[in-house]
């Protein structure tokens, strides 16, 4: 199975050529982001090096989020459109999923964020079991805090995986059982994408697949609130 | 330069620069092969407006859904395509960022030429469904995010000689309708109120300076919401009928009287109108008795292609097309745009 793995759901743009067997390319940022300049030509430019045409992908993965709103709908927008035409599979997986790939061995949970701004961050919380990383608490959006002080209740070591640590790092280093990821950890893989995606189901109704914001739109926050 | 506009050319249309879904396929840039619209209108009315966030996320959901609509009914198949169009500006740009990132991947997939469109060009060549551009020509662009007077000499060729220094006409009838109760969008609900009322109230008409082709509606906003005010403190019991009439006839007599003068200051043998405001009944009859008078052939776009649909970017898209515009996979949205770089 050919894969093509997209992820510019953060700061990080990702793009993976994959099959079950082996990575046959990916290439990865973690600077500036202009996403929408960058993706598609990085599509191209990946899918012309491993010499695989468009048309001889079998699936394509994308990173659903959470993450950037715009960065999201770039990734899920190209994904999409290219599953659709090209009649390909279309899976999605969770963006802080992806980041938790780099947790493996890790005696302990393992717990990547991304910032939320407002003093949130969307995290989720992994480990390890038979091999494989599995999904202990859902991906959600939640206060900094709040999040720290659950998983405080655990009593096992955490390892935080972020490229966020600029901010949130000085805080994490006041709780002992928080281990910081170094900075190779930190960085989700577009291989790692691919891997994962290749084991997932695709998704049934390509044209309503969407990015997982895990937020609603303010204005429709606000709206709701109102209708109380 | 020449733009040979008898070659057959067969262009697939994105347009998500506001909150319509758009993919359409015209043939030889006159004939509209499918228009599909998924509109947000219902959407977004509870906010009293556009939100660009939620029209970001609904064009995502749609995106597929057009296009696939839009290539079913146009018979034809991708091989038939000589290039996707796509809006790359001016509007929201997390809205353009779906639509441009969408035409790019479905290009790349099937190896077409991408052609950026300018969104005004779009509407002006709305005109192209009805009858043939005659040139010189000026076309009125208006609508809740643009008031333009543009200045064509032939096909592909843009120049602004007017604009608005303030709000777009648009925005002027959404602001009033609101401030009178009107449901969103404000346009057509004032239209509607106005055919029951009289233009008693004399509201401001914002001519600028002597010879000026600019407009201004902030003006004429505050005044209409000042009289209301006024009228309430005084205890008086409104006749909106005859606000919106009013207010309608201070939009339409600037619009028109500036769009005359550009015509005939640069000769024009036709006269465009395009944008959602050119649904306006009151704009549209006006406009026609002052072409009438002057006789220059006048052009509106039926009702359905004045608001914002692909069939229009396709067509302007062909001209870009013939011209050799081309866009590569590094294209991107841009919420300003200048019109004559296209
Ligand atoms: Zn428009």
């Amino acid at each position: 199975m050919n894969v093509l793995a997209i992820d510019t759901s953060n700061l990080v743009m990702g793009v993976a050529v994959a099959t079950e067997q082996k990575v046959l390319g990916e290439l990865t940022t973690n600077s500036k982001k202009n996403h929408s300049e960058r993706l598609m030509p990085a599509i191209a430019e990946l899918l012309e090096k491993v010499a695989i045409q468009p048309i001889d992908l079998d699936r394509i993965v994308v990173a659903e989020g959470p993450g950037s709103y715009t960065g999201l709908r770039i990734g899920v927008t190209i994904a999409k459109l290219m599953a659709w035409t090209l009649k390909k599979e279309l899976v999605g997986v969770s963006s802080l999923e992806i980041v938790a790939q780099n947790g493996r061995y890790f005696d302990g949970l393992i717990a990547p964020f991304f910032d939320a701004r407002r003093g949130q961050v969307f995290a989720g919380l992994y480990e390890m079991k038979d091999g494989a990383i599995v999904q202990v608490v859902p991906d959600q959006l939640v206060l900094i805090k709040d999040w720290l002080a659950e998983l405080s209740k655990l009593n096992k070591p955490v390892l935080f995986l972020s490229n966020d640590f600029d901010k949130w790092g000085e805080l994490l280093r006041t709780y002992p059982f928080a281990v910081l990821g170094e900075s190779t950890q930190n960085v989700p893989r577009a291989a790692e994408l691919a891997r994962i995606g290749i084991q997932k189901k695709p998704v049934l109704d390509i044209h309503h697949f969407l990015p997982a914001y895990l937020r609603l739109a303010e204005a429709e926050a606000k709206w709701l609130a109102k209708q109380e | 330069m020449n733009v040979d506009v008898k070659k057959k050319t067969m262009i697939l249309g994105i347009e998500t620069s506001c909150d319509e879904t758009a993919a359409a396929v015209v043939e030889n840039g006159t004939v509209i092969r499918s228009n599909a619209v998924a509109s947000q209108i219902d959407i977004h009315r509870r906010f009293g407006g556009v939100v660009p966030e939620v029209a970001s996320r609904h064009h995502v959901d749609q995106i597929t859904l057009v296009c696939e609509e839009a290539m079913n009914n146009s018979g034809i198949s991708w091989d038939d395509l000589d290039a996707i169009a796509v809006t790359q500006g001016p509007g929201l740009i997390g809205a353009l960022l779906v639509g441009v990132n969408g035409a790019k991947a479905l290009a790349y997939a099937h190896q077409v030429p991408l052609v950026p469109v300018h969104h005004i060009t779009g509407h002006i060549y709305a005109n192209r469904f009805v009858q043939e551009l005659e040139f010189p020509l000026i076309a009125l662009v208006v609508s809740g995010g643009h008031t333009e007077l543009v200045h064509m000499k032939e096909h592909g060729s843009y120049e602004v000689i007017g604009t608005t220094r303030d709000d777009a006409a648009g925005e002027a009838f959404d602001k009033v309708a609101r401030t009178i109760g009107l449901p969103y969008p404000g346009g057509p609900e004032i239209d509607k109120l106005a055919k029951g009322g009289q233009p008693t109230i004399n509201f401001p008409r914002a001519w600028l300076e002597e010879g000026s082709l600019d407009f201004s509606f902030s003006g004429l906003k505050s005044a209409v919401i000042n009289y209301i005010h006024n009228e309430q403190q005084r205890g008086h019991e409104l006749n909106h009928a005859d606000i919106a009439a009013s207010f309608q006839e201070s939009v339409s007599e600037v619009l028109v009287k500036k769009t005359m003068i550009a015509a005939e200051r640069v000769h024009a043998k036709q006269i465009l109108v395009a944008g959602g405001v050119s649904a306006n009944s009151k704009v549209r009859s006006e406009m026609e008795r002052a072409a009438n008078t002057r006789g220059i052939p006048l052009s509106i776009p039926p009702l359905s292609l004045c608001t914002d649909n692909a069939a229009m970017i396709a067509a302007s898209g062909t001209i870009g097309f013939l011209k050799g515009m081309r866009a590569d996979l590094s294209l991107n949205g841009k919420a300003n745009l200048a019109i004559e770089d296209f």
